[in-house]
């Protein structure tokens, strides 16, 4: 066992806390009350690598592990977690999923400009009908010989309309369940998409999420991701990752509130002290310190796993399931902490706390995650 | 041309500071080591500047005096874009050990212009730019708060008493800069930690040489006492306990 982290990835856990706190806390609550998406502050983001910071460098990656994205994953999130999640969808969906799974044409055609950030991708998955039961796609991806012809409706697109590249998950073969979905990757200027209006969320307020409709989307069948049938598969091993990208963005999104929760209530006075002095506040904080400590854990042993091309969906279920459920728990009690401060903008743990109910809710709700992990203790 | 930055590994400024071995040195337990802020700022600029020089800048050298510790300080400089760097293995003792050391090496390379911090975060002396100028019997230009390159020609602000003076210096020149030879340090870009792994680190043996100073102890300041609060009509109180207590009038 060795607790340590190596000397890169230091660096990149502090590359990405001076990132978060120099470029993104300036306006962040005022982005997130204007629902205003990040362009320029992504775009730094992209130049510094982050957004492809796990693809292999033959692709113009960055070449990182895991356990590096989880470190900076953290430290965007303590910050702004609609800046975190454009970079969970990019490394842990797309990238990976066309780096994984995908053939050596659609690596250089379309993992080249995504892994060096000069585009962002989407992962079009939920419906307005199918959303943690994945398989019920209604989306359909009808096979026209040389081309599919993409016709539905996609729910709750994280960069939706700021993507270049979509990977839409769809069905060919209705007759043959969820073994007749596929994956496939369209360009998102292709005639016949259409972008839904910008939703208007409870919180991570600035992201770019939109429903997308596909009318008679022509996609050559060259950008089917793997064989015939692999798509609910493809969905299901990508998301897996991608829970690894969800639970170290909770984790920051707690981290960061109980940060800001230490440094109150070591200001605050109420009775003559400090309100970390009394207990009632002292014995919330160690118990927010304690699940954060575990959280980290889960994310990092999730990673681990991941890097040492060890079976990871087990513990990555649990990392998302533990890190989204205490992220609501401890940021709630930030907000208690800080009293009425805590409950305006200003003191950014209320952002905090709505951020946090969005990591219970997608890439797999914490009910689904429950199922995964209960199916993986029957099997 | 060639330029050389000088880096200093410094503790985290937001470091709590604790004495030991009877107030005589430094506990370094638990402190988290960092780039000396201006020399992260000379470093930023002079890749700036090579950035912009079309290839007339060749390359960026750090060098460090520092033992094996300070290593992660020079692999983060590698990150931010120096094309090499140079570690003198020894303790920085203090400040004449530091240029002494420092300019034996630089005697030996060709770097037309070496830039240093105006003082390091650690012990504020100020001095080692100063010391590496007479050293190695070169121009030493301090308080720089700006660097250009144009048409070959090496142009630098300093900050003057009510102003500020524009100099043409030649080269090879110390510039010891400070506040406003950049705006903000260089965030590591991922293909530069990678590349960090790869680049060049040169560890050369110091050469010997006294130190000039000794030691003797380190004092903390008096911790701040509580804030005392005045009314508006309360003024002739306030100036009492301003001429009587804070010594101030």
């Amino acid at each position: 066992m060795n607790f340590e982290f190596t000397e890169e990835q230091k660096m990149i856990q502090q590359a990405a806390k001076d990132f978060a706190e120099r470029e993104l806390l300036p306006d962040v609550i005022e982005r997130d009350t204007k629902s205003e998406f990040p362009s320029e502050h992504i775009k730094k983001l992209s130049e510094l690598g982050f957004l492809g910071m796990m693809a292999d460098p033959k692709y113009d990656g960055g070449g990182m592990d895991t356990i590096s994205y989880v470190l900076a994953m953290e430290e965007i999130s303590k910050i702004d977690s609609s800046v975190a999640v454009v970079m969970s969808v990019c490394n842990s969906l797309v990238n990976w999923g066309i780096e994984k799974f995908g053939n050596e044409e659609q690596k250089e055609k379309y993992l080249r400009p995504l892994a060096s950030g000069q585009k962002i991708g989407a992962f079009l998955l939920s419906e307005p009908e199918a959303g943690s039961d994945a398989t019920k796609q209604r989306t359909t991806a009808e096979d026209k010989g040389d081309h599919y012809l993409l016709n539905g409706t996609k729910n709750w697109i994280t960069n939706a309309n700021c993507a270049s590249t979509y990977i839409v998950i769809a069905q060919t073969h209705p007759d043959k369940g969820h073994k007749g979905i596929n994956a496939i990757i369209v360009d998102k200027d292709t005639p016949g998409i259409t972008l839904g209006p910008h939703e208007d969320k409870m919180g991570m307020r600035s992201s770019d999420t939109h429903s997308v409709m596909f009318n008679d989307v022509k996609v050559p069948k060259e950008n089917r991701i793997g064989e015939d049938g692999f798509g609910f598969s493809f969905a299901m091993k990508t998301l897996d990752g991608g829970r690894i990208g969800i639970a170290s963005q909770a984790l920051g999104i707690a981290s960061g509130a109980f940060e800001r929760a230490v440094n109150y209530s070591k200001e605050r006075k109420a009775f003559g002290t400090e309100i970390v002095n009394h207990q009632a506040i002292a014995f919330k904080l160690a118990d927010m310190a304690v699940k954060i400590e575990n959280a980290r854990n889960l994310c990092l042993k999730a990673a681990w796993l991941k890097d040492q091309g060890q079976p990871y969906g087990y513990i990555s279920a649990m990392a998302k399931l533990y890190c989204a459920d205490i992220s609501m728990e401890v940021t709630t009690e930030a907000v208690q902490i800080h009293g009425g401060y805590g409950y305006v903008k200003e003191y950014h743990v209320e952002r905090l706390m709505r951020e946090a109910k969005l990591t219970q809710i997608y890439e797999g709700t914490s009910e689904i995650q429950k199922i995964v992990i209960s199916r993986m203790l029957t099997r | 041309m060639k330029i050389l930055v000088c880096i200093s590994d410094v503790p985290d400024t937001t470091t709590k500071i604790k004495f030991s071995n009877e107030n005589k040195e430094l506990d370094k337990t638990g402190i988290q080591w960092i780039i000396n802020p201006w020399d992260e700022l000379s470093l930023t600029r002079a890749i700036e500047l090579k950035e912009a020089s079309g290839g007339k800048i060749e390359s960026i050298t750090v060098i460090n005096v520092g033992q094996k510790g300070s290593e992660p300080t020079i692999r983060k400089a590698l990150a931010m874009g120096a094309d090499n760097a140079i570690r003198i293995d020894a303790e920085p003792k203090e400040a004449y050990y530091v240029a002494y050391q420092l300019a034996e090496v630089i005697k030996s390379k060709d770097f037309d212009i070496v830039l240093t911090g105006l003082d390091s975060a650690d012990y504020n002396g100020s001095s080692v730019g100063g010391m590496l100028g007479e050293l190695l019997d070169i121009t030493n230009v301090s308080a720089i708060s700006a660097l250009n390159i144009e048409d070959d020609k090496v142009f630098v602000n300093r900050e003057i008493e009510g102003g500020t003076q524009k100099l043409e210096i030649q080269t090879p020149f110390i510039a010891v800069v400070q506040k406003g030879i950049a705006i903000e340090p260089r965030i590591p870009a991922m293909r530069g930690i990678m590349q960090a792994r790869t680049k060049p680190l040169e560890v050369v043996s110091p050469v010997d040489t006294d130190c000039l100073t000794e030691n003797l102890v380190y004092e903390l300041p008096q911790p701040k006492g509580a804030c005392k609060k005045f009314s508006e009509e309360n003024v002739s109180e306030l100036v009492e306990v301003l001429h009587k207590e804070a010594k101030l009038i």
